[in-house]
């Protein structure tokens, strides 16, 4: 994002800085609530003390390191709400694939372990940041027969169990990532390069 | 009652996906097919026992101005089941990654390929 600030004129990147410094303040009053809703379900108590001490715990996190958890922050926060719509939607059919995994497994254990075809494949991806990297090895990992055992710039190592599991890498999971964040795939085009 | 026997098939269908992660474990040929078995088994069976742990709770959910501790119980279980789902695959990661370090030698079947074994030298 900086580099395509550097690309744009003076008069829009004035209101770049100002629109991404008001986003700043969202993110910083997001965190808070989130790290706030924490804090009341761990602790239980609903008192003015404990709610006090939530409070300025938290107060002092977000000043802290409140631009931890959002990497780039010139989003807008309607554009994360829909991501993380997605992201649930993502899940739900990963936990569809996690029961698919494990009954595969529970069958390689009590079958035969002559069937195993263990073998390490390449797989290149063309996510563009590094949560939805994250995300798709941690897919991977989930899916069926397969972990992930290195990254390496765009290329993953993959262990499989079998040939059939191994032909499963076939950039479906890459597309449902890139289905979920879309709109950073559209700036990033969008934005002179 | 309907609650109970709900969790109990939720924790049951949990501990046979365990059973299985430990014959796998046990089973298997190679560390690196080993950590399938674990690292599987192990995420969908805690969240299996976890969610009925939740459900359990629901037991003795009658009226909301009384019992909304059991509320905040739920929560911190589900709180505990998300973590798991993202924590247990990077765990399993990082012991293949260790593993590959280490210089464990994966056995790979006949005429299948190794391509991290035909890279390394690379990095």
């Amino acid at each position: 994002m900086s580099m395509s600030v550097a690309h744009i004129g003076t008069a829009s990147r004035h209101i770049l800085m100002a629109q991404s410094t008001s986003n700043t303040k969202f993110y910083r009053i997001f965190v808070f609530v989130l790290l706030m809703v924490i804090w009341v379900v761990l602790s239980g108590f609903f008192d003015v003390f404990h709610l006090s001490l939530g409070l300025i715990s938290c107060a002092i996190v977000v000043w802290l390191s409140s631009d931890l958890l959002f990497e780039n922050r010139h989003h807008r926060l309607n554009v994360r709400i829909k991501q993380a719509f997605g992201l649930f939607a993502y899940s739900i059919w990963m936990i569809g694939q996690i029961i698919l995994s494990n009954i595969y497994v529970l069958r390689l254990a009590l079958g035969s372990t002559e069937k195993l075809e263990p073998q390490i494949v390449r797989y290149k991806c063309s996510l563009n940041t590094d949560f939805q990297r994250f995300l798709l090895a941690n897919s991977i990992t989930l899916t069926p027969g397969t972990v992930t055992i290195k990254i390496i710039g765009d290329t993953y190592y993959v262990h499989a169990i079998s040939d059939e599991t191994a032909n499963g890498l076939d950039g479906t999971m890459e597309r449902r990532i890139k289905k979920v964040f879309a709109d950073e795939y559209k700036t990033s085009k969008e934005s002179p390069a | 009652m309907i609650v109970s026997v709900i969790s109990a098939i939720f924790i049951l269908v949990g501990i046979v996906f365990f059973a299985g992660a430990a014959i796998g474990i046990i089973r298997f040929p190679d560390f690196y097919t080993r950590t399938h078995a674990a690292g599987k088994g192990d995420t969908l069976s805690s969240l299996l026992v976890i969610t009925g742990f939740a459900l359990y709770q629901l037991n003795g959910f009658e009226s909301f101005s009384e019992d909304w501790p059991i509320l905040l119980v739920i929560l911190k279980l589900l709180g505990v089941s998300i973590f798991i789902l993202f924590t247990s695959p990077t765990a399993t990661h990082a012991l293949m990654d260790a593993g590959w370090e280490e210089c464990s030698k994966p056995k790979i079947k006949e005429g299948r390929p190794n391509h991290l074994g035909d890279d390394s030298d690379q990095f």
